[in-house]
């Protein structure tokens, strides 16, 4: 079965289709190429005379806010992910929604994660229609084996604002969990026990749904500040016992890793961003929140503190290391997306200079500039790299969606992308002839770091001149590809069914690929 | 040996990774049949099965239900379990070798500097494949301590095929065999294979190395091999070091090692950080290697957290005038080159007198002096000795003379 209609070569010769979930979509056309024109989505005009003169929008429960907002089969329903694995919201919303016989909704989260799994009944049972988001772990695995009734749609972060602020995507009911609101609606990440920093990846759906829920554990009499999220654009407000596990709101992966073999990448991606000049005073970067990328950040910071320097800005995922650059004015500015852990919570509570952001100002594509390209240096992840520096982060070697993309396409326009990467994991090669997934075009990607030698992309001469002679194992990624499969051989070609699971949309709304069904 | 039903070898536990836990059993009849569940199965399961297979029929199987879990397993690991395996249910005299890489057939050289060298578990696959990559002067493959008992006879054949298809990217190959007599045995597996060194561990007497020596050269006659195997035996007891002068001028020994965990538990005492309770052993030892013209190699330091620790414990070795000592995690590595290697001070008085030297002699002076200071010959001895570790360090350039004006520190 194609659920997906007729296809097309797109301009990095990927097959995409024409329609997705029975909606027209753009092939993708090139970095910069899609100019799409005309207004952007507009939400329907509220009256002040449909909502309470004293501001206090409370409902009894998350069931009654979502009937009066109108809940029916076959609407989008959004959510936001700042409580990582300790979101306790979305699936409520959907065991609702079952309990009430409604069938055929779009689940439009952020971002998913494993404590996300028990909605997979939700879509067995016709509750869920399809996801458009990020599939992460269970969830993805279950769209990989075909089993989801649509086809998935992946965003980065800025794609999603995009999506939503030009109208491919439009939110009937946005549930906003919050650590803390008042009656009015106002919202923020910053106090409460299930303090996450900020709700910046909400935003989109505050501006744009038409209905807005707001739930939270810890309601303050109006107002409250910082009104991250405002009560302007908030229907209803919900007041529940619990709206997350906090020790989950903490992500896990925020250690330094120990691994020598990773921190002998850190220490070649340091040096390296070291020895090309990138490192100067007054330079920005953002690297993200694995153990290899913590440890470039504290690597960072001995080379700034060595030479007496201090970098204007970083993008956050903020954590207790980037918080400490701060407070010992080894950077001036965090320019922050999300928090990671307590001590990046209490920075952006207590620290003017630790700003909260949203996918609006950091990563939009459809806007007057975004701030992500203008990092000097930015450190991203991969699962899989080919020869011609295309990147794959949503799809494993063996075929399965088991990520989604994050921030990392909006990233790749910062003016120097570094990956750093295992040469292989396990015996799994890293650099393929072609990835399983392009999610980011060769073009915008300068660097690969691993263990065993740097490739820097031939567009680069700039980087490949200034550390020709700096000692750095620089090889050709051919070079790389070649020394990783003498020692683990050659791996065999994945081999897919016809059936599109996915697709995973460019920054500006284009289709750059699809995610076909694996072979049982 | 007897032989069991059922034959096992290699570990798929939670935490083991680039390693497979295989199974064999032989049948009346049904051919060979073998069943692969793999995290990498996607990519390689046709391969696995194709090389479970493939050893099977070496070993000239006809009947037998082979079943591989794995983890990641890199080939030479896959075929070095199949084999223990096999060898577990089977008398066999055969051996399954794979191609041994061209770049691990260079030799070594009696006074190569052995600041560091790396210890790595003999049975654990994971630990060896990327322990070049952080350049330790010697890796050692251990076969002893880092060994369960039961686990003896497969981490042979894992540090053979180890040996065969790893880079270690020059590192100087150890291989660290069991006590004796047993270890003899691992003589037998692992020396057709350009192992540089053996370490030979409770190190008593001479006799012992003789007995090492004398199977050592019976292998390589039978294998028409014929680089030298170097001796760095581990004095790790109160009569070890009693006879540490003996040991240290046995032939083919190159450096002598303190273990001072063992050492400290035959004298009844409790290794402290400060030393004192093994201060006589090692002022022994390294007089002794001196005396008979080997290194003397110190002990590990045990908390890999401890870097100022280390550091420490680096910098009085060195006082004492051990010339390098063992790690066992790679981040050791740097702190202890850092320290052994000769200081910015040292090598620049080192170039000053070995440049007078070459003056004097061009101008035929029997007399070396540097300034107002007259050199005595074992002073120019030991410069030249700093010149060359600067250089091998990549301290120093080797046209050091010609421009003495650029930056060497690199």
């Amino acid at each position: 079965m194609n659920k997906s209609g007729s296809r097309v070569i797109n301009a990095i010769g990927r097959a995409v289709p024409t329609t997705v979930n029975g909606k027209p979509v753009v092939p993708y056309k090139g970095i910069g190429k899609h100019r799409p024109e005309g207004k952007k989505f507009g939400p329907r005009i509220s009256s002040c005379a449909d909502f309470p003169d004293n501001g206090d929008k409370r409902v009894a429960t998350l069931q009654d806010a979502l009937i009066k907002a109108g809940l029916k089969d076959g609407m989008t329903i959004s959510t936001h992910h700042h409580f990582r694995n300790g979101d306790l919201i979305a699936v409520q919303i959907f065991d609702i929604a079952a309990a009430l016989g409604i069938k055929d909704l779009v689940w439009f989260p952020s971002a998913s994660f494993e404590c996300h799994a028990p909605l997979i009944k939700y879509l067995e049972d016709g509750t869920i229609h399809h996801i458009e988001g990020s599939m992460n772990g269970q969830l993805g695995r279950f769209t990989s084996e075909g089993k989801m009734k649509g086809t998935g749609v992946l965003r980065s972060h800025g794609g999603r604002y995009q999506a939503v602020q030009d109208g491919e995507v439009e939110i009937d009911i946005a549930v906003i969990a919050a650590p803390t609101a008042d009656f009015f609606g106002n919202a923020n990440g910053v106090e409460g026990t299930a303090a996450c920093g900020l709700l910046g990846f909400a935003l989109v759906d505050s501006q744009y749904a038409d209905k807005v829920i707001v739930v939270t554990d810890n309601v303050v009499p109006f107002p409250c500040v910082p009104w991250q999220i405002q009560g302007n654009y908030v229907d209803y407000v919900v007041e529940v016992a619990q709206v997350g596990l906090s020790s989950k709101i903490v992500s896990g992966t925020t250690q330094v890793t120990k691994s020598p073999d990773r921190l002998l990448i850190a220490e070649l991606t340091a040096s390296f961003c070291e020895q090309a000049g990138l490192i100067q005073h007054g330079f920005s970067f953002q690297a993200g929140a694995g153990g290899t990328s913590l440890s470039i950040g504290i690597y960072f910071a001995e080379i700034l503190k060595a030479k007496g320097m201090k970098a204007r800005f970083a993008r956050g995922g903020s954590n207790q290391y980037l918080v400490s650059m701060l407070e010992e004015e080894l950077v001036e500015y965090i320019l922050d997306g999300q928090t990671f852990d307590l001590e990046g919570v209490r920075s952006m509570r207590e620290n003017p200079r630790h700003v909260s952001t949203s996918p609006f100002t950091s990563y939009n594509y459809h806007g007057k500039g975004n701030f992500a390209s203008m990092l000097d240096v930015v450190i991203l992840g991969a699962t899989e790299v080919d020869v011609n520096f295309n990147a794959n982060v949503v799809t494993h070697s063996d075929g399965v969606l088991l990520h989604g993309i994050g921030g990392w396409q909006n990233c790749l326009f910062a003016k120097c992308t570094i990956l750093p990467i295992p040469l292989f994991r396990d015996r799994i090669p890293v650099i393929r002839d072609e990835v399983t997934t392009i999610c980011g075009p060769g073009e915008l990607i300068d660097v690969i770091v691993t263990e065993r030698g740097i490739a820097i992309n031939p567009l680069r001469t700039d980087l490949i001149e200034k550390v020709k002679d700096s000692g750095l194992p620089v090889k050709s990624i051919q070079e790389l590809k070649a020394e990783a499969e003498k020692i683990c051989g050659v791996p065999a070609r994945i081999q897919f069914e016809d059936d599109i699971v996915a697709v995973v949309k460019w920054v500006d709304g284009t289709v750059l690929d699809v995610i076909r069904k694996i072979k049982a | 040996m007897t032989h069991a039903s059922i034959g096992k070898a290699g570990n798929d536990g939670e935490k083991d990774r680039s390693d497979c836990l295989i199974t064999v059993e032989l049948a009346p009849s049904g051919g060979v049949q073998v069943s692969l569940v793999s995290k990498v199965q996607a990519l390689f399961g046709d391969s696995i099965i194709a090389l479970g297979r493939q050893v099977a029929d070496f070993f000239e199987i006809q009947h037998a239900r082979i079943t591989i879990a794995d983890k990641g397993a890199l080939p030479f690991v896959l075929a070095a379990r199949l084999e223990a395996a096999i060898k577990k249910v089977m008398p066999t005299d055969k051996e399954f070798l794979l191609d041994m890489l061209p770049e691990n057939t260079f030799p070594s050289m009696r006074d190569k500097h052995r600041f560091s060298r790396l210890y790595l578990p003999g049975n654990t696959p994971g630990l060896m494949i990327n322990a070049g990559l952080h350049k330790p002067n010697a890796i050692i493959l251990d076969l002893e301590d880092a060994v369960a008992h039961d686990k003896k006879d497969e981490a042979r054949f894992l540090v053979r095929n180890a040996l065969r298809s790893v880079d270690f990217k020059g590192a100087e190959r150890m291989v660290r065999i069991n006590q004796l007599p047993d270890g003899l045995e691992d003589l037998d597996v692992i020396i057709p294979h350009q192992v540089h060194v053996v370490l030979v561990p409770k190190c008593e007497n001479a006799r012992q190395l003789k007995l090492v020596n004398d199977r050592i050269a019976a292998i390589m006659q039978n294998n028409s091999h014929n680089q030298p195997v170097w001796l760095m035996p581990i004095v790790e007891s109160a009569l070890g070091v009693v006879n540490v002068f003996e040991i240290a001028s046995s032939e083919n020994v190159v450096a002598v090692a303190i273990g001072l965990e063992d050492y400290t538990a035959d004298l009844g005492v409790n290794r402290t950080p400060s030393g004192t309770e093994s201060l006589f052993a090692r002022y022994q030892l390294v007089n002794a290697c001196k005396a008979a013209g080997v290194q003397p190699i110190d002990s590990v330091f045990s908390d890999v957290a401890d870097t100022d620790g280390l550091t420490q414990y680096v910098i009085q070795s060195k006082a004492l005038g051990f010339e390098g000592m063992g790690c066992i995690h790679p981040r050791q590595i740097r702190v202890i080159h850092e320290h052994f290697a000769p200081g910015v001070q040292e090598i620049e008085y080192a170039k000053k007198v070995v440049t007078a030297f070459e003056l004097a002699n061009q101008q035929g002076l029997g007399v070396v002096s540097l300034g107002t200071k007259m050199i005595d010959a074992p002073v120019v001895k030991r410069a030249q000795r700093t010149i060359k570790l600067a250089i091998a360090m990549n301290k120093l350039s080797p046209n050091w003379k010609e421009n003495t004006t650029e930056s060497e520190n690199v």
